[in-house]
């Protein structure tokens, strides 16, 4: 009982047509298992936006009478919080000028780019066996080492803008240096040490604004002084958008993080180490410096995504900054199945989900946690491809594993 | 690090220091470790803290056999004092590591509650208000219990080899579906007998997904924990809130005193004053202490958890015995979320477990996977965490986030070795396929 569910796979028989053998690579591939998961999410999620309606409770208390009422009110309910989920994130349809209508999509952009780079970090850790959870302390400090150098300092324009992006960066890194210090020097687990420097760094920033260095003079509220203009990320629609560069290093950081995973050597040390510490050992590896550094990389990449927040999306130093972004990137993570692109496609997909969620609660008043709700059964859906493919009857993947299933040391997952 | 290197005539033990034996260097980090923190704190609550200054303790409750009457101490004699009795405990570790003796559990119990002590004797001193110990214990306790709970719940899943990162989301449903339940019955009882149930079936999910389709534990820890927040948070905001009063409302639990116990001073009040769910806490943490380490049920568990591929050649079904002993788990923990509901007599709110379930996860690997332990360091975490509210009370020279920090900082040391060696359960994570 042991063994995965899968269907029996149909083998490519030699008197197949061209057209079947397309139609089974398709059926096969794991791109189609995404997109159903993410649709069956969707229902799933749309039984629970139907439970908690009005009108669909009014009706089913008549449902044999007249179903057609209650079908009604289940279609109406669901659908136009999904519109309103749509027109939240992508297009607003109903917005009389076209500055409101794309405002969604740059919103969406803007809400993506700290997820797109803590989940850049969080997938290089996975891809070396690492499973960091600590995006959110790392995400904290970059923001604390970021609007440190925004505020304090005052520096011609370019270079203040680089220095804080560069602080958040070493900030971010030196946080997740600890997790990877500790488990290569003592073998500490990093999954309860960066979870115990999550919590840290959540009193850290809220004691940092207490103190004269951080806070804001002129009130007792815990928030730092605005960020010098100086550095500040340019932003890239002018002043009616929130939509900052920042979506643009990001963009290129995932560029970055592709070359460096797949044409670096130490991209090549870290994805060995994550296949089999063991091998990689005996290759000549140093598997503790690797850990240390893929860990410092990684909080250096969610530093960035602090820095983001910081110098871009909020312009000052709160301390709820990271809001829940850090824990967010490791789902995002997930669906992008830790590659670049992935990363960023599912990084745009959630922060959509995010900005139409306030949308969705302001037009229908389904609560923004349905949000939540879709979000993680995306990731169960797409970490189990049997099931989705059991329930929609799908061949087996052609060649792959499971996808974020454990085989002992297996966590690399071929491009 | 330490390298272990075993003796080439291990059989001859080390009655035969002639053989030639290699012993282990010896590791001088606990003893330092030792004399560093307790000169720091000599320094901090004796040489510069301000002279002159007394601080009172209150230990008894109205309703005692006998009245104690507060007692008043000078503060620097009685920190000096007790930093010069961690002092001479640090020195005792020095003698034992040179002559390779072990200390027992009490070298590190005394250390810590002589700092404590020292701690309070310094925040304390000149206040008005005196510092309440007897409550201080007892909100300590109360707070522990979810963190008891949900550390038993992760040891019964990671003894059988899953990894229960989901323990925050089984205290979270435990937590809700008590409300629920409490709120509509009017019973608070009826609350407690559901909130097992909930924790039961996010265990059961974890598991499913564990075993039946091999997903990584700690993705399905993470990701339930995320669903179990958003379902909770969704359903507060569509139904309880819109209808509190039938929905969240949950009654509290009375506390209850048993009779003479709860009469004797300081004890009595800490541990005979609580609710039933502190008592089912006594059972619970008993019986699994037994039962884990000294039945057969506990022996096939831990065989499981730590070769499984052993386990099935005697014939133990492994994945049943995983389902079984998460599921079980589970509902331990759920049972603890019933703490946040309808033991503090609270109506729930959104993501009221506030990170417990990791903090659980802590204790439990600061109690090194046994019941006892888990026991001890959830009871250091709710200690460290009252301290918070009491010194708030009483007024307190260091910053509230900085005493909010310090269990984490604690678990960071623990787990890095500085305390001692920690081990996993050998095959915990890694899915089981004949």
């Amino acid at each position: 009982m042991s063994q995965p569910i899968a269907p029996e796979r149909t083998q490519p028989a030699a008197g197949r047509t061209r057209g079947q053998q397309a139609l089974h690579e398709m059926l096969a591939s794991n791109w189609l298992a995404t997109v159903l998961a993410v649709v069956l999410a969707l229902v799933l999620s749309g039984v629970l936006i139907a439970a908690a309606d009005k009108a669909v409770q009014e009706t089913a208390t008549y449902l044999f009478a007249r179903p057609g009422d209650f079908f009604g009110a289940v279609w109406t309910s669901v659908s136009s919080a999904y519109v309103a989920l749509f027109q939240g994130s992508i297009v607003d349809t109903s917005a009389s000028t076209l500055t409101r209508m794309i405002r969604p999509i740059t919103e969406t952009m803007t809400v993506s780019i700290p997820l797109i780079f803590a989940g850049l970090g969080l997938g290089i850790g996975f891809r070396a066996g690492l499973f960091n959870i600590g995006a959110q302390g790392q995400i904290i400090l970059g923001a604390v080492f970021a609007g440190y150098v925004g505020f304090t300092f005052d520096l011609p324009p370019v270079v203040h803008v680089v220095l804080a992006v560069v602080a958040a960066a070493i900030g971010g890194g030196l946080w997740a240096g600890i997790a990877g210090v500790l488990k290569a020097r003592t073998g500490a687990n990093e999954v309860i040490v960066t979870i115990m420097l999550n919590n840290i760094a959540v009193y850290l920033v809220a004691f940092l604004l207490t103190t004269t260095a951080f806070q804001r003079g002129d009130s007792n509220n815990p928030i730092s002084p605005p960020l010098n203009s100086n550095s500040l990320f340019p932003l890239l629609l002018g002043s009616g958008f929130r939509l900052h560069a920042g979506f643009l290093l990001a963009l290129a950081t995932a560029v970055g993080v592709w070359w460096l995973m797949n044409r670096s050597t130490i991209g090549f040390q870290f994805r060995a180490v994550g296949s089999n510490p063991n091998a990689a050992r005996v290759a000549g590896i140093s598997v503790n410096a690797a850990y240390v550094w893929v860990m410092v990389v990684a909080g250096a990449l969610a530093g960035l995504g602090g820095a983001a927040q910081v110098l871009g999306t909020e312009k000052v130093l709160t301390a709820g900054v990271a809001a829940s972004f850090g824990f967010d990137a490791i789902t995002v993570a997930l669906l992008g199945r830790s590659k670049p692109l992935g990363t960023v496609l599912a990084g745009l997909l959630f922060g959509a989900l995010r900005a139409g969620g306030f949308a969705m609660q302001a037009r229908t008043g389904t609560p923004i946690d349905i949000v939540l709700v879709v979000q993680s059964l995306i990731v169960l859906f797409i970490a189990a491809p049997p099931l989705v493919r059991a329930l929609f009857r799908l061949p087996a993947a052609g060649t792959e594993p499971p996808v974020l299933a454990v085989s002992p040391s297996v966590k690399e997952v071929g491009l | 690090m330490s390298t272990v290197v075993e003796a080439p005539t291990a059989s001859s033990g080390p009655q035969s220091p002639r053989s030639g034996a290699v012993l282990a260097p010896i590791s001088w980090k606990a003893p330092i470790a030792y004399a560093v923190v307790a000169v720091i704190a000599l320094i901090g609550f004796v040489v510069v803290a301000p002279k002159g200054l007394e601080t009172t303790f209150t230990v008894s409750t109205s309703s005692d056999f006998f009245q104690i009457a507060p007692i008043t101490v000078p503060s620097t004699a009685t920190a000096l004092l007790l930093c010069l009795v961690a002092l001479v405990l640090a020195g005792v570790s020095f003698w034992a590591t040179r002559s390779r003796r072990k200390v027992g559990v009490w070298l590190p119990s005394v250390y810590g509650v002589a700092l404590v002590l020292a701690f309070l004797t310094w925040s304390a001193a000149g206040k008005d208000s005196a510092l309440p110990l007897t409550g201080l214990l007892q909100g300590s306790l109360f707070l522990a219990v979810p963190l008891v709970f949900g550390a038993l719940a992760g040891l019964l899943c990671e003894r059988s080899g899953i990894i229960n990162i989901a323990i925050e989301g089984q205290l979270l449903a435990g937590a809700f579906l008590a409300a629920v339940v409490a709120s509509i019955t009017h019973s608070a009882y009826a609350g407690l007998v559901a909130a097992p149930i909930a924790g039961a079936l996010v265990g059961l999910l974890l598991v499913l997904f564990s075993i039946r389709y091999m997903v990584d534990q700690i993705i399905v820890g993470v990701v339930l924990n995320v669903l179990v927040i958003g379902v909770t948070s969704y359903l507060f905001s569509t139904v309880l809130k819109v209808d509190a009063a039938t929905f969240n409302s949950p009654p509290k639990l009375p506390v209850i005193g048993i009779p003479v116990l709860s009469q004797i001073p300081i004890i009595g009040p800490v541990l005979f004053r609580q609710t039933v769910l502190v008592y089912v806490m006594y059972v619970v943490v008993a019986v699994l202490q037994v039962m884990v380490f000294r039945s057969r049920w506990g022996l096939r568990l831990r065989a499981v958890g730590e070769h499984p591929k052993a386990a099935d050649t005697v014939g133990i079904k492994v994945n049943l015995t995983r389902m079984k002993s998460t599921v079980l788990g589970g509902a331990v923990a759920g049972l603890g979320g019933a703490f946040f509901t309808v033991a503090a007599g609270l109506a729930f709110g959104k993501e009221m477990a506030g990170g417990k379930g990791y903090i659980a996860l802590a204790a439990m690997i600061l109690g090194r996977w046994s019941p006892a332990g888990a026991l001890a360091a959830a009871l250091l975490f709710g200690f460290s965490d009252n301290l918070r509210v009491v010194l708030g009370i009483v007024g307190t020279p260091i910053p509230s986030q900085i005493m909010l920090m310090t269990p984490y900082v604690v678990t960071i040391f623990a787990v890095a070795g500085v305390v001692g060696r920690v081990r996993a359960p050998a095959s915990e994570g890694i899915p089981y396929v004949k």
